[in-house]
């Protein structure tokens, strides 16, 4: 079996997340920021198995599972939000959704 | 220097593979484009799930978020026409400007992460343990009990705030709500 | 009479006007006007009956009567302020003219308010003023005295500004409020050293004590002296707060006589007779009063000579005899200067009463100069107009001449007045008759100068109350001796100024003045009584300007006071203090710009946020593993 160690595997997590993250800073199409969420959430799933991996324990998987079902979640309600903003606005510029400002 | 065998190759390749992919994703002009390099992205890390020693996790990597999130992706995009005007919101690249605040924050923050990955003792620790599903699932039905009865709630509340929001703005008129259409107005 | 009587009729003498003042005030336009008029003269009447009553069983045998009505609050433990009423001869005297004059102006006032469509309003504040003048004539501690003090003055604002929809009256009203609360405040901080040198606030107690405690010359009684004058001299319109009375003129014609002439500007020389015992023992403060009613005396006759307006002569006039009567009780002579406090409270409610009615008669005409020759056109109140110049002039037979020749007498050899002001009072009555003269030459002789015709008043009411105070100016003399006997109990202290050394030229002098007075102004306004077709114009020379304006003590005040103070409002407009307050204000809307300008409803900032702060996080993470680690090795 393969033995990668538990550091290179945190190192591509971190990779992954911070693309994720500048994805989500930069872009202002809602459905980019809701993919760049999807590349962020996978990215800590990398990081969450990797660690059960290395300690043997099933726990990582078992919170893989958990980020799963809430990527699911997530994407429903995102998605269905973008629905709705398409039909209102037009557009998916997330910009346009700034009433809440101080 | 160290030899690596074929399947640590095959690990730093679908690393790799799901680097770029996520780069292109974040970057791409056509969200079908992007959300394509999404699925490759995804199916990379499956890939490198599976030489963690993580199989069951690999499998429910390709089928629930390759093969159902990102298909519902694909639905919504495709049935509700949000793919239309995403060139219009694509940053050109030609404005760097735009990615240079965030790219600043991102790249600082990864290299602290890397820093602190590097200076923890970890380097020395291997993933080569095979954790299969029969124990992934003697342990959520154990312990994480809970976790995943709430989990369950969670899927239900993103069921019915799914059904709600997506619903055309003609079906709240039977049931008398306000709607805030003089949002549009304002804008 | 026996004494649980008197004490019961002194007890009501002050609740029959404020009863009246209360059903006036809570029935207001609901009432006619016969009920309203009834409802606050029977009042009147009651109180006035009630303190003739009482004075008559006043005696040798039973010179006080006092009358406890409940305990107010207590001030400390030896000292208790009660509502209680003290009657001797000085507050009898007082009660007298205030029930007395009052009762007469009142049933004036009825007739000539009349046609006024607030009425009931203005019955029930004269009402009220009663209450309160006759709560101060008979307080028995000083603090009630201040109460009914206050509420003359209060009574005083309501009725100058009474006709408030003229702007001039409502700033009149302000003035005098605000000029006799300076002397107010002196009084209060007068008050409030009386009671922490002496420790009681009873009038009589205070009198003694002080009597105990002192001798002539001492320091408190100085200062506690001064103080109590700047309270007189705020209420009784003498130097240097004289400036408010001039204007109270623009109250209605009774309101003038009322409180304006008769009864509250001789508040200050009550108050100076009632405390006679501490300014007894302040020579040099009685000196102060002497020269302060002897220069008020001057100016107001010399304002006098100027004036256009018949009332503002009037309010001039009242000035100086009032200065007359703090030039007495200067001089020590407390009881001449209560008798011509009550002479001068007869004969000028007559003046004020009558002008009232002449202004009535020609169309609230006040102008001198637009008057003239109403002798044969008005003769019933030209008849009564001269009865109480008379009593002004003082011409021998008259109430003025007994009470004024009574000052006069006292004044040569009075150890703190002396021969200077004897010739000061010697050229004010000289003013005075010249002044009175040019007064009924401009309204009752010449040529007539008004143009709508005369509607002389044909009120019984007016005539009854007009022809009961001329009775009084010209016998009120004879009061003079019932007067003496009935004050000396009280100034027991007042040392008695002997007579006997005066040269009798002193007296010749005093009776031929008026005299001297009239045949100058006989032929010095020769222009005013000869009747003639040319106009006649008023002299609007400089001099008579700044006569006229009261010798520019307004202008003196405005200058002095009023444009600083302005100035310095305008100055600080924004209000320092408020601002150093607006700091805190300023320093949070500041912060809370910056919050809000972080709160710009974009989600990506709000996401590049939560990266900075996961940089910052870690960052501190990263230093204090540091740490740690440093620890454990």
């Amino acid at each position: 079996m393969s033995a990668i160690p538990l550091s290179h595997i945190l190192i591509l997590a971190s990779i992954l997340f911070i693309i994720g993250f500048v994805g989500v800073i930069v872009r202002k199409n809602t459905l980019y920021m809701l993919m760049s969420l999807e590349v962020m959430l996978n990215a800590v799933g990398v990081a969450f198995i990797g660690a059960g991996s290395a300690w043997q324990q099933a726990d990582g998987q078992v919170m893989f599972i958990l980020i799963l079902t809430l990527a699911a979640a997530e994407v429903a309600v995102g998605l269905a939000l973008l629905i709705q903003m398409q039909r209102k606005f037009k557009s998916l510029d997330i910009d346009l959704l700034s009433k809440l400002r101080g | 220097m160290m030899i690596l065998s074929p399947l640590e190759w095959m690990f730093y390749l679908a690393a790799l593979l799901a680097v770029v992919a996520s780069v292109k994703v974040i970057t791409g002009k056509n969200s079908v484009h992007s959300l394509l390099y999404l699925v490759v992205s995804l199916l990379a890390v499956a890939v490198c799930f599976y030489l963690m020693g993580a199989p069951f996790a690999a499998g429910l990597e390709v089928i629930v978020y390759a093969g159902a999130i990102l298909v519902l992706f694909v639905f919504a995009i495709m049935m509700f026409g949000l793919g239309q005007d995403e060139t219009l919101h694509a940053p050109k690249i030609a404005s760097m400007r735009i990615w240079l605040g965030p790219c600043c924050i991102a790249l600082v923050l990864l290299v602290q992460l890397l820093y602190v990955i590097d200076s923890s003792a970890l380097q020395e620790k291997l993933t080569s343990n095979i954790i299969d599903a029969k124990q992934v699932g003697t342990l959520l039905y154990g312990p994480y009990l809970l976790a995943v009865e709430i989990a369950s709630f969670l899927l239900l509340a993103g069921l019915i705030a799914g059904y709600h929001f997506a619903k055309p703005d003609g079906q709240y008129e039977h049931l008398n709500i306000q709607q805030s259409t003089n949002e549009k107005g304002e804008l | 009479m026996s004494i649980a009587y008197m004490h019961t009729i002194l007890t009501l003498l002050p609740f029959y006007p404020l009863v009246s003042f209360l059903l006036l005030i809570s029935f207001a336009k609901r009432l006619s006007w016969q009920l309203a008029a009834s409802l606050s003269v029977g009042a009147m009447a009651l109180s006035a009956l009630s303190s003739f009553a009482l004075v008559w069983q006043l005696s040798a045998d039973l010179p006080v009567i006092t009358t406890h009505l409940w305990q107010w609050f207590t001030l400390s433990s030896s000292e208790q302020i009660n509502i209680s009423f003290y009657l001797d001869g000085l507050a009898a005297v007082m009660i007298c003219v205030v029930t007395g004059v009052g009762l007469l102006i009142h049933i004036f006032a009825a007739a000539y308010m009349k046609e006024d469509e607030n009425f009931t309003r203005f019955m029930a504040y004269m009402n009220l003023f009663i209450v309160a003048m006759l709560m101060l004539v008979l307080a028995d501690n000083l603090v009630l005295l201040y109460l009914g003090w206050e509420g003359v003055g209060l009574c005083s604002f309501l009725l100058i500004g009474f006709w408030y929809h003229e702007k001039a009256n409502v700033l009149a009203a302000r003035k005098a409020f605000i000029v006799t609360r300076v002397g107010d405040t002196a009084m209060a901080i007068g008050l409030f050293m009386i009671f922490k040198e002496i420790g009681q606030l009873t009038i009589t107690d205070i009198n003694e004590s002080a009597r105990v405690l002192w001798i002539a010359g001492d320091n408190q009684p100085y200062w506690i002296a001064l103080l109590l004058l700047g309270g007189a001299v705020g209420k009784s319109a003498q130097l240097p707060l004289q400036i408010w009375l001039p204007d109270a003129m623009a109250g209605p014609t009774p309101v003038s006589a009322l409180i304006h002439a008769a009864t509250m500007v001789t508040a200050g020389v009550y108050l100076i007779a009632r405390m006679h015992g501490i300014f007894l023992l302040a020579p040099e403060v009685m000196t102060y009063v002497a020269w302060l009613g002897a220069l008020t005396l001057l100016l107001a006759g010399v304002a006098a000579l100027a004036q256009s307006d018949i009332k503002r002569v009037l309010a001039y006039s009242t000035m100086s005899q009032i200065g007359y009567m703090m030039l007495s009780l200067g001089a020590g002579a407390f009881s001449a200067g209560v008798f011509h406090l009550m002479t001068h409270a007869f004969f000028k409610a007559l003046l004020f009463l009558t002008a009232g009615a002449i202004i009535l008669a020609l169309h609230h005409q006040q102008d001198l100069f637009k008057m003239g020759g109403l002798l044969k056109r008005l003769p019933f109140e030209a008849v009564l107009f001269s009865i109480g110049l008379v009593c002004l002039i003082a011409l021998p037979g008259s109430s003025g001449f007994f009470s004024k020749e009574a000052i006069i007498a006292q004044l040569f050899s009075s150890p703190t007045a002396g021969p200077l002001l004897w010739v000061c009072a010697i050229v004010g009555a000289l003013l005075t008759s010249i002044y009175s003269c040019r007064l009924f030459f401009l309204a009752f002789m010449g040529s007539a100068r008004f143009e709508s015709p005369l509607q002389p008043s044909s009120s019984k009411l007016v005539k009854i109350s007009l022809i009961v105070l001329a009775i009084l100016s010209l016998v009120g003399g004879a009061f003079g001796t019932a007067l003496e006997h009935g004050l000396s109990s009280v100034f027991v202290a007042a040392p008695m100024v002997e007579m006997v050394n005066d040269p009798t030229w002193l007296h010749a002098v005093a009776i031929a003045t008026p005299f001297v007075g009239i045949v100058f102004s006989w032929f010095y306004f020769s222009k005013y009584r000869e009747v003639s077709h040319s106009p006649l114009v008023e002299n609007t020379s400089a001099v008579n300007q700044f006569a006229k304006q009261g010798l520019g003590f307004d202008r003196l005040y405005d200058w002095l006071l009023v444009k600083p103070y302005c100035t310095l409002a305008k100055v600080n407009r924004s209000d320092i203090f408020d601002q150093l307050m607006m700091l805190n204000a300023w320093y949070v809307t500041l912060w809370h710009e910056v919050l809000a300008s972080s709160q710009n409803g974009k989600l990506r900032w709000y996401v590049a946020a939560i990266g900075l702060a996961a940089l910052l996080l870690t960052l501190l993470l990263m230093l204090n593993v540091g740490e740690v680690s440093m620890e454990i090795s």
